[in-house]
């Protein structure tokens, strides 16, 4: 079974994202969501300064078989991407939670964890798929 | 979504199930990468039952078969196999697909995803012939890699105490396989999709699960493999995927695949007049291979740009494993130069495509 750590919120699809002591929120996928999409060849990340919105898009992620899009779980601003990933795909894959986070956030607004869902709440979600 | 009759032993094996022509395949059980070395450096074990397996009957199965296949069926000896595309009088492809001879009969594999549009087909076009579909009771897995001719031998009893090692490339024949403790009757051809050396073995579906199992444990060298490392050793060997390369759109002229028409051979088939028309004035794209600049695959449907213009479209794409770089195969415009500077569009990125000869692997004992 995937790890779902309790410290973050969860997008059903899959992203998760956490919130730090300064009120920066960082974003990634779930180990579940890594081990789906298997070996990763490339990584799409938005640069500093670009705005990101809730449920949209914000990159794309590739494996050796598919390309599949990644969607932001909060709208907000980019304060710093994951550069490098762009490099080497593998912490996504060996650490999706920790050395695997794509972007910090600065929110739009201060409800984003209300349209989230909690770490019980994505649990299930994986344990009916 | 269909099952094969492998569906429970790939779940022991921890195979990641995806959907491939209607059926539930696995895609990989470890990594693709891995999978993918294994074949080539060793032997891996393909399920293979979501293909078609026909079986022509009928007084003149031959005739039936030389009226719609584009290769010359009839100059087929026992035991061989053949490629043959299938195709429309337009000369646009309705599948590729292997011929079997054997000793008193003649099967067709063909495409999973093209079952069953073909059946009703060969039924109306077949003349004096019908297909009996055996796929469902009979099962197909392949063994391929270079380490595949030597420990599956052993197992193996053919007629008149002729060994594993004898059997030719593309040849069948039967074969009494022991590798679940029961001498079980079959047959075994050495065909493959993967650009190695390796054998398809046939044995009742009942007992293919045993023969699956038993592959498996012939030695630590030997993987299950899924579909997703089936696709990137095909794409390395220029082999065609219907889907891909292959629709009811182009012709095999324009595939690259003319050694697999008998344009001129004696018996007129489906497609033949339109097929020497595109050959004589050549077509108007054409296969081509490439390596793709950057870390960054080209995806079947991404443009080929020349000068900014669109010239043509890949078909497949993927990280190659063994070259260690991406590469791609696609249609490109005949009036483009071999040389031209070509890129891929790939939203926000152009790289570049560089040509590279098709096929972009051979295996050692293939190379001239």
């Amino acid at each position: 079974m995937s790890e779902v750590p309790a410290d973050r919120f969860y997008l059903s699809s899959h992203e998760w994202a956490q919130e730090g002591d300064d009120g920066v929120v960082t974003i990634g996928i779930t180990e579940f969501a890594a081990s789906e999409l298997g070996e990763l060849v490339y990584i799409e990340l938005p640069g500093e300064g670009e705005d990101v919105q809730f449920e949209q898009q914000f990159g794309e992620i590739e494996s050796v078989k598919a390309v599949s899009a990644l969607n932001s779980p909060i709208s907000g601003q980019v304060i710093e991407s994951n550069a490098s990933l762009l490099d080497s795909q593998e912490p996504i894959t060996d650490s999706p939670f920790d050395e695997g986070w794509m972007l910090k956030i600065k929110p739009a607004d201060d409800s984003w964890k209300d349209q989230l869902m909690n770490p019980a709440d994505y649990e299930s979600q994986l344990n009916n798929s | 979504m269909k099952k094969t009759v492998l569906n429970s032993a790939h779940q022991r094996h921890g195979a990641r199930l995806v959907e491939f022509g209607g059926f539930e395949m696995p895609v990989w059980y470890s990594a693709l990468t891995e999978e993918h070395h294994t074949v080539r450096k060793q032997a891996g074990v393909f399920d293979l039952c979501h293909m078609g397996r026909f079986e022509v009957v009928g007084e003149d199965p031959v005739t039936a078969l030389d009226k719609i296949l584009t290769r010359d069926v009839s100059s087929m000896k026992k035991g061989q196999v053949c490629y043959s595309l299938v195709c429309q009088e337009d000369g646009g492809i309705l599948d590729d697909i292997l011929v079997y001879r054997l000793p008193d009969r003649w099967w067709l594999v063909v495409n999973a995803g093209n079952r069953d549009k073909l059946l009703p087909w060969f039924e109306e076009k077949l003349e004096g012939a019908h297909i009996v579909d055996h796929s469902e009771s009979l099962a197909m897995v392949a063994l391929q890699g270079p380490l595949a001719v030597g420990l599956l031998a052993p197992h193996i009893e053919r007629p008149k105490g002729r060994s594993l090692e004898t059997l030719g490339y593309y040849r069948v024949g039967a074969a009494t396989v022991n590798l679940t403790g029961t001498p079980l009757q079959g047959w075994i051809s050495r065909t493959g999709y993967t650009g190695e050396d390796g054998f398809e073995i046939y044995v009742d579906s009942e007992h293919a699960e045993a023969v699956f199992d038993a592959l498996v444990d012939l030695s630590d060298d030997v993987h299950p493999c899924g579909l997703g490392c089936r696709d990137t050793l095909r794409l390395e060997a220029g082999m065609p995927l219907y889907g891909h390369e292959l629709s009811e759109q182009i012709d095999p002229i324009s595939a690259g695949l003319d050694f697999g028409v008998g344009l001129h051979k004696s018996t007129p088939f489906i497609g033949q007049s339109a097929l020497q028309e595109i050959e004589s004035r050549g077509p108007q794209r054409r296969m081509r291979g490439f390596t793709v600049d950057g870390r960054r695959p080209a995806r079947q449907g991404a443009a080929i740009l020349h000068q900014g213009k669109v010239v043509g479209e890949v078909t497949s794409g993927s990280p190659s494993p063994t070259l260690g770089v991406a590469i791609a195969c696609g249609y490109v415009d005949s009036g483009i130069p071999e040389d031209a500077s070509l890129q891929v569009d790939l939203g926000r990125q152009t790289p570049d495509l560089k040509p590279h000869p098709l096929p972009f692997y051979r295996r050692e004992t293939e190379k001239v």
